[in-house]
């Protein structure tokens, strides 16, 4: 149906040429649904953009051939392309809010894809959006034609966009990282629909995405690209029994799954020993009838209902929960960023929560409980270089300056793994996994006792993620750190906590060991989460 | 109704805010023309008059009372329409205003329609075809338009079109005195003579005001052209325009149905700031083509410390600039549904 050979795709840049895709070859056969699993610059959405000639400014297919049913994708004429997008050929993409028009109702924006393609006409296209709503599984379909994207959840969103995307019925569904951004039980119902739908209309796709996981449970086949390369392709489960290459072993170890140990994430060359960390039965912090309530223009919202629990020194606490959970708050208000409406948060034996949140700063526990948060991009000030990011607490709260901070900075440097010629470069000018250490090696700056991690892989690729976890790891054995790791990665909480805590509508619905909580749930919510959460296959051949 | 209406309730809430303003721009009118320099009484009772006839006059203007007191009488004036007696043109300030505003306001709204005439579709083709010569010639213009003054290309068009080519009328005032005025209906010569049939007058007015509204526009086109480029660049590079474009939507839809309407908010903030600042500019423009307008009367009036006619000037141009950023927000609820929900 869809037979792609040698195609290589390139950009103009002011840097000069960049090659995305470097000549790939593959077919895609009627009915059969294919994932490409990459990590970011993989080249794994360039190929799709440029099968559907929807390509930025600068890009250009430089060579090969794409054919679909027959027509020739490359040298179609623009007004023949037009008639095979969301006719043929339809998308769906990450960030669904942002994939709408903002301010154009939802329904409308429906009915011009249809009258686009002659699929209805002035009277009946309302009717027929509804019913493409209705398609999707929405829930009183009438009432959302009116709607507007921002009055919408995320995955109420990645619905329209479905129905803007088969409206049509198209024979092929290309899916940009549908799921990228949601929570993870709204992945599952979004990503069983897509399935759904592609099964009972006979439908091809291809299901781009970094999640190896989700691809293996939902495609028959895997692809898997780097630097613009095919590197392996096969059967999802053959994949990850036995990779043959190199870089797809990688990616393979890093996807985390049960069974697995922290170290079992990374190459194993790269596996050191693990430095077991010390949880004394003493507790550093306690947290008791923690309750957070907004004023909102209808009324209180309950951020957090009254939530107790207690960490003890040295341990890993995990803090699992969808989003408008709470998690945020509880962690802003832990950090002292944020006052509570009532309760007490103990430290040591003494209470911070009555200090309000804009004097602790001149508190001398200031320095002792810290926050890595979850954009590394976004926490770093882009003005700043590396350098002076981690001074910044050494120089304001510690008191440092001249050849002692500057010491004092290479040593953080050396013990996150940043390379020092690393540090005077700005935040734009690092990777991802760099930024991170950046943002580590700040919040450590000051030998925290208390640290609180807000999703600090979330936006992370898979392999970079397994290195962080990993620093985070050794990090809390070398200084005797506590954390609180807030995540919605179930596999990532077990691997790192000991303590899980699973918070739902602002309470805390389950909690206890990790491996308990993860092996036989009580809550039906917290089997929900383990349900939706995708199961890679397991490895047959452990390494060591 | 209002409950179940917030956009109907955010917009009664926004005329609502407007009533304060209104008032504090009453206080400060007043209280800024207390401000100014120079004694009007003294001005007023002449070059011979001696210690008694300026205390006179003083009195005769209500000057000698408490600053209070004055004021609350500026306000009980005002409720009944009467803005005070110019003392330039012996007329009351409220006539004078009534002539001169609607000419201000003809030669703004010309000169702005023109220039949205232009810069929107010319920063729309630069914003689709960046680095092109479209592109180009955009900058030109917008560089040309916001590096020369007004007072400047006033008279060169003058000069070109008037002395050289002998195209334009001579650039004396609205209308050429061959025409006569056209019934007051709503002070626009254009509108009125329209409404009178006379196309003839319509046509002289037409011709007065091509050169002065061109000179306005040429400064005016220069933020717009830039903003709807720009606004148009990030909406084009938005993710919706990709879902559109793989949806296979036409050129023209993705271009005006979803990327133009959602860069128009930023261009019709900066419509709004540009024609506040037109307002301001046509002094020179009214000076150069020697335009009735509100511009010239109020430098006129300040130059004498014609209290009562600086006072009417500040709070009409005040009162134009509540009226329109309030059309701006309401504009801004109609573009997007998005406000009326997020405000308090």
């Amino acid at each position: 149906m869809l037979n792609v050979r040698n195609l290589a795709v390139s950009f103009q840049t002011r840097r000069g040429q960049v090659d995305a895709v470097r000549g790939i070859s593959f077919d895609l056969a009627k009915g059969e649904i294919l994932g490409i699993v990459g990590e970011s610059g993989s080249g794994k959405s360039v190929t799709s953009y440029a099968l559907m000639r929807i390509l930025d400014a600068g890009g250009v297919i430089r060579a090969g051939e794409a054919s679909y049913s027959g027509t020739d994708l490359r040298r179609a004429s623009e007004r023949n392309m037009r008639d095979i997008r969301g006719r043929e050929i339809s998308m769906i993409f990450q960030n669904p809010r942002a994939a709408l028009n903002p301010i154009r109702k939802v329904g409308h924006q429906i009915e011009d894809v249809l009258r686009q393609h002659g699929r209805a006409t002035r009277q009946d296209a309302r009717t027929k959006a509804i019913a493409a709503l209705e398609a999707v599984r929405i829930k009183d379909a009438a009432a959302r034609y009116d709607a507007y994207p921002f009055e919408l959840s995320g995955g109420m969103c990645q619905r329209i966009v479905c129905a803007i995307a088969l409206a049509c019925d198209p024979k092929l569904l290309i899916a940009d990282e549908p799921t990228t951004g949601l929570d993870i039980t709204t992945q599952k119902a979004v990503m069983d629909l897509v399935r759904d739908l592609i099964r009972d209309r006979g439908m091809s796709s291809i299901l781009i995405t970094h999640d190896l996981g989700l691809a293996a449970q939902y495609c028959d086949r895997i692809m898997v690209m780097k630097d613009g390369q095919i590197v392996e392709q096969g059967d999802p489960v053959q994949i990850f029994s036995d990779p043959q290459h190199a870089y797809s072993r990688k990616l393979v170890d890093a996807t985390p799954r049960e069974g697995e140990s922290i170290r079992s994430l990374l190459p194993p060359e790269e596996r050191k020993a693990l430095i077991p960390h010390k949880v004394h039965p003493r507790p550093l912090l306690e947290v008791t009838d923690l309750v957070k309530t907004y004023q909102g223009k209808s009324g209180p919202v309950h951020a957090v209902r009254g939530i107790s629990f207690r960490i003890d020194q040295g341990q890993s606490v995990g803090l699992v929960g969808e989003s408008g959970c709470g998690k945020s708050t509880t962690s802003e208000i832990l950090v002292r960023l944020l006052d509570p409406t009532s309760g007490t948060i103990l430290f040591d034996g003494q209470d911070i929560a009555g200090i309000p949140a804009q004097r602790f700063v001149k508190d001398p526990r200031r320095a002792d409980i810290q926050m890595v948060f979850q954009d590394a991009t976004d926490s770093l000030n882009p003005r700043h270089s590396a350098r002076q990011t981690i001074a910044e607490p050494l120089r304001r709260l510690g008191g440092m300056g001249g050849s002692a901070l500057a010491a004092r900075i290479e040593e953080l440097a050396a013990l996150v793994g940043l390379p020092l010629p690393l540090l005077d470069r700005f935040p734009h000018q690092l990777s991802g996994g760099q930024k991170a250490r950046v943002g580590i090696a700040r919040a450590v700056a000051l030998n925290p006792r208390f640290l609180i991690l807000d999703e600090p892989t979330a936006a992370l690729d898979v392999s970079i993620q397994a290195v962080v976890l990993n620093l985070l790891v050794d990090l809390r054995a070398k200084l005797g750190l506590s954390y609180l790791f807030v995540s919605h990665d179930l596999h990532v909480v077990r691997l790192l906590c000991d303590h899980v805590l699973v918070m739902k509508d602002g309470a805390i619905v389950e909690e206890g060991p990790a491996h308990r909580v993860m092996s036989e749930p009580t809550h039906p919510y917290t089997r929900e989460l383990l349900a939706a959460a995708p199961k890679p296959p397991a490895r047959r051949i452990a390494a060591a | 109704m209002l409950r179940t209406h917030p956009r109907l309730r955010a917009v009664l809430l926004r005329c609502a805010q407007a009533i304060p303003v209104v008032v504090g721009v009453v206080v400060i009118s007043f209280v800024l023309t207390r401000a100014l320099p120079g004694d009007p009484a003294v001005y007023f009772a002449g070059v011979m008059a001696d210690e008694a006839s300026i205390q006179e006059t003083r009195v005769a203007m209500g000057l000698d009372k408490p600053l209070p007191q004055q004021f609350l009488i500026y306000v009980g004036e005002l409720m009944r329409g009467d803005l005070g007696q110019s003392l330039t043109s012996g007329r009351a300030v409220a006539t004078d205003l009534a002539n001169r505003l609607p000419a201000s306001l003809e030669l703004t709204l010309t000169a702005l329609l023109l220039a949205c005439a232009i810069a929107i579709p010319l920063g729309v083709l630069a914003a689709t075809r960046p680095g092109t010569w479209v592109d180009h010639l955009c900058r030109v213009i917008v560089t040309a338009g916001v590096s020369l003054p007004t007072f400047f290309t006033g008279i060169v068009l003058i000069y070109v079109f008037y002395y050289l080519l002998g195209i334009a009328p001579s650039p004396l005032g609205r209308l050429d005195f061959i025409y006569l005025e056209p019934e007051h209906v709503t002070g626009f010569y254009l509108i009125d003579a329209a409404i009178a049939g006379d196309w003839e007058t319509w046509w002289g007015a037409a011709k007065q005001l091509i050169l002065p509204a061109g000179t306005l526009a040429l400064f005016t086109l220069a933020p717009v052209a830039r903003m709807t480029r720009a606004a148009m660049l990030t909406a084009l590079s938005s993710d919706f325009i990709r879902t559109a474009r793989a949806a296979g939507l036409s050129r023209s839809r993705v271009l005006y149905g979803y990327a133009f309407r959602n860069a128009l908010l930023p261009v019709v903030t900066t419509l709004g700031m540009v024609f506040s600042f037109a307002l301001g500019a046509n002094v020179l423009v009214e000076k150069v083509f020697a335009w009735p307008g509100i511009g010239s009367y109020a430098v006129e009036a300040l130059v004498v410390s014609d209290y009562a006619a600086v006072q009417g000037f500040v709070l009409a141009m005040a009162l134009l600039f509540v009226l329109l950023n309030l059309v701006i927000d309401l504009l801004y609820t109609a573009i997007d549904p998005r406000i009326g929900f997020d405000s308090k």
